[in-house]
């Protein structure tokens, strides 16, 4: 037995080939990964469409729709995370695998957010300048996504791994994390307001930081225990 | 002490003397919350500042008292239930999350009549408590959504504990959260009278309604967990000899 352990590869080893794997993945389907992006573009569309054209109404109401639109992205996203690997079995290779299952399930939640989030935060900027956000606000933006993103992937691995295999995974897996992921919004949106009017906002983006550190430091030990209870 | 508690947990066990515990929690709790209404609504005097709209808390304090004492049983018995592996600490949380989900709608429901003569509204986004109530009947929600979904009980057991206890982590945040944001919330100035300078002539009967409550909410627990137990362990032959027994397990 301790001869085998000395030849498994090391915790950095592995996450890497979790990640390299994930990201492989990804590039050979890219549709999951673009139909998020796709998701948040439209559904900022849609508010200018229903609130009307006016500039003014337009940017106040913009830190909100953009958070809500992202977090909506980010739950469509979440959807797939353990889905195919839960289809195709290879989940299972991940947990009967000797390393521990924190390890990897940190490795695809931040696959995930590679996929999912940063470029949600990449295609802010355009959303935000449409949206007649001023200048100085659009890297509040991005740092408050950025960090929001994070905590969301994590947040939402946690749900995942409880409704994976589950017949109505994807209602369920909004009705689980939303409420779960309401001070994210509330710090992310009250940010990007605050610096919009020109007010001290880094009292949100402490928080969202704060946030972001709990949840890297607790989600993947919730998403392991999770995943092993769901393939029991 | 060990065996005793072995003893307690064990189904069958449970299942008799928890009968014999809810007569003791439920006509003292029902017999505090008759004199706690009778004395809140009529000995107790009118606010100068209020009337008689500030008698809802009598129902409205214990029933949010309740509702986040639930959630913490709900956590704290999933917890147990997930560590030591005890198949009552299940049975309990299970129990507890739709009871404490009717005391958080009564919290709102009450708090929503009593903001309509203070605040001029039914509703008042700006008021944190209530948005940390309503988030905390979502997160009821999610937890019986997910027990529900999931057939095989031992399972919808660990993942809902698992949810219990992430959202006992974030409720907290959430509490912070709410509180920064209606905290910059341009909302009215919200008067509440009573406080920590409230008349004992008010205090008593709001101490009964407490006390009462909680009672009642032990006893409705220990039925529902009755209950539960019974049809968990419904293959079980401890179950099949008390239905089959002359008294049918009355």
């Amino acid at each position: 037995m301790n001869g085998a352990a000395g030849q498994l590869p090391g915790l950095l080893v592995c996450l890497r080939a979790t990640l390299q794997r994930e990201l492989l993945l990804v590039l050979r389907r890219p549709g999951d990964m673009l139909n998020p992006l796709f998701f948040f573009a439209m559904v900022c569309t849609l508010f200018p469409l229903a609130m009307g054209p006016s500039e003014e109404q337009l940017a106040f109401a913009a830190p909100g729709v953009l958070w809500v639109a992202a977090l909506l992205a980010m739950l469509l996203s979440l959807n797939s995370l353990f889905l195919s690997d839960h289809a195709d079995g290879s989940l299972e290779q991940l947990l009967a695998s000797p390393q521990p299952l924190v390890v990897l399930a940190l490795g695809k939640t931040v696959a995930h957010w590679l996929t999912s989030g940063l470029p949600l935060v990449l295609l802010s900027p355009a959303l935000a300048m449409a949206f007649r956000l001023p200048a100085g606000t659009i890297w509040v933006l991005m740092s408050a996504l950025t960090l929001g993103t994070v905590s969301l992937s994590l947040l939402g691995s946690v749900g995942a791994a409880l409704t994976v295999g589950l017949h109505r995974g994807t209602a369920l897996l909004s009705l689980l994390i939303l409420p779960l992921a309401m001070p994210v919004l509330i710090f992310g949106a009250r940010t990007v307001s605050l610096s919009a009017a020109g007010d001290t906002y880094s009292m949100g983006l402490f928080a969202l930081a704060a946030y972001a550190v709990g949840a890297l430091s607790l989600a993947p030990f919730a998403t392991a225990a999770a995943l092993r209870i769901s393939n029991e | 002490m060990w065996t005793f508690l072995h003893k307690l947990a064990s189904p069958p066990h449970f299942f008799s003397y928890a009968k014999g515990l809810i007569p003791w929690f439920a006509w003292p709790g029902y017999a505090l919350l008759i004199y706690g209404s009778f004395a809140g609504l009529f000995l107790a005097p009118m606010d100068y500042q209020q009337k008689d709209a500030y008698r809802i808390i009598y129902l409205h304090v214990p029933a949010a008292y309740l509702s986040m004492m639930a959630y913490v049983i709900m956590a704290v018995a999933g917890g147990i239930g997930l560590i030591w592996r005890m198949k009552l600490a299940h049975a309990v949380a299970a129990s507890a999350a739709p009871i404490g989900a009717s005391f958080t709608f009564l919290a709102l429901a009450t708090g929503s009549i009593w903001g309509r003569p203070m605040w001029g509204t039914w509703w008042e986004w700006g008021d944190p408590r209530l948005m940390s109530e309503l988030i905390l009947l979502f997160l009821y929600i999610g937890y019986m959504a997910l027990r529900g979904a999931i057939d095989d009980t031992a399972k919808a057991d660990k993942a809902s504990a698992v949810l219990a206890l992430v959202g006992a982590v974030n409720i907290p945040v959430i509490h912070f959260s709410v509180e920064w944001w209606s905290s910059l919330h341009q909302g009215p100035t919200l008067v509440r009278a009573g406080g920590p300078a409230m008349d004992t002539s008010m205090l008593y009967p709001l101490l009964a309604m407490i006390l009462g409550a909680t009672l009642v909410f032990v006893s409705l627990l220990l039925r529902r967990v009755r209950s539960e137990v019974l049809q968990r362990e419904q293959r079980t032959r401890w179950v099949k000899a008390l239905v089959l027994s002359p008294k049918g397990g009355r």
